[in-house]
């Protein structure tokens, strides 16, 4: 259908353009997310404002993680099953990084789904379980990271290090505003795994992805290396795209 | 939609963090006082309000606020009473 009827090269470049829109666009969320647990406002953004945003950038977080997912899916050059997207670490393709963006889309999915319905959970259970968002974004970037085929763009690295940065900043506001004695343990604990998060991310990404020959070291099968084939070469036909 | 006549707005006064949302999005019936905390006008939300209402219901991050009915008593969750007490 409309699967056919494109090239499978603009599959391709969909699924790693749909995968930074959505770290983008996670990256707003946990922005909105933080500022509004940390009870940011402004007369021209009042909280509710920030509610909805945070709600809606979500929710369409999801959408362009779809669309990621399924472009991969039907993408004939990568062989990557619906299978792959939620249950992690099990495919053929990069099986470790893909994993971490399965991991990633169940977190989110799990996130999603119970604010959904969050009256039939409770509060606190919903309170608790929303804690994850803080696991689900390094690990959304960790796949992104580790699996893209845009690791070493430039542009790309930029957008990388803009939304690591609007995460780290939002988090330090978090952890340094409303400060009461009760919650210094918390607070230090939680900045000490943020900069090892940030640290060991880092460092991983300097050895790893960033590095030429990522792509077989990564666990692409062999079959899909090298030569003018290779989704990270830039040489490209002229396409409808 | 259901119509639903006679709904009331209510307050759980433990579990209300003083966010403040519900004033935003319906000062018709909520003020806030010196803390933050909602005051909310008394009776029956008004026809006309009450999609209003239930965005503000829906709004509340702590799920503080809730919508029910105006009661024989049958309904009324047991927060209700605590709430009396509270004003």
């Amino acid at each position: 259908m409309i699967v056919a009827a494109v090239n499978s090269k603009e599959l391709w470049y969909l699924t790693r353009g749909s995968g930074l829109m959505a770290l983008v666009l996670l990256t707003a969320s946990v922005v909105l997310g933080v500022s509004q647990i940390g009870r940011l406002s402004a007369p021209s953004m009042p909280r509710f404002v920030v509610a909805g945003l945070h709600r809606n950038v979500s929710l369409l977080a999801v959408v362009f993680l779809g669309i990621h997912i399924a472009t991969a899916v039907a993408d004939p050059f990568a062989p990557i099953s619906a299978v792959d997207s939620v249950v992690p670490f099990v495919g053929s393709y990069r099986p470790v990084w893909l994993g971490l963006g399965a991991v990633a889309t169940d977190l989110l999915l799990a996130l999603v789904l119970t604010s959904l319905l969050r009256y039939r959970i409770g509060y606190r259970t919903w309170r608790a379980l929303h804690w994850a968002a803080y696991a689900c974004w390094p690990v959304a970037v960790w796949h992104g990271l580790g699996t893209g085929s845009d690791s070493r763009v430039g542009w790309v690295q930029a957008i990388y290090v803009a939304c690591s940065a609007a995460v780290l900043v939002s988090l330090g506001w978090r952890l340094t505003t409303r400060w009461s004695a009760s919650d210094v343990a918390q607070r230090t604990l939680a900045a000490l795994g943020a900069a090892l998060v940030t640290v060991g991310l880092t460092a991983w990404a300097l050895q790893g992805p960033l590095r030429p020959g990522w792509a077989k070291r990564a666990g692409t099968p062999t079959n899909l290396l090298g030569g003018s084939t290779s989704p990270a070469s830039t040489t490209t036909t002229p396409s409808r795209g | 939609m259901t119509w639903r006549k006679n709904q009331k707005l209510i307050v759980d006064p433990i579990a209300c963090q003083a966010h403040g949302l519900c004033a935003e999005l319906l000062p018709e019936m909520i003020s806030l006082d010196d803390w933050g905390y909602p005051i909310v006008a008394p009776g029956v939300v008004p026809p006309q309000l009450s999609a209003h209402a239930r965005r503000a219901v829906a709004a509340c991050p702590t799920l503080a606020l809730h919508l029910v009915p105006v009661s024989d008593g049958a309904h009324t969750p047991p927060i209700n009473s605590g709430q009396k007490r509270i004003r």
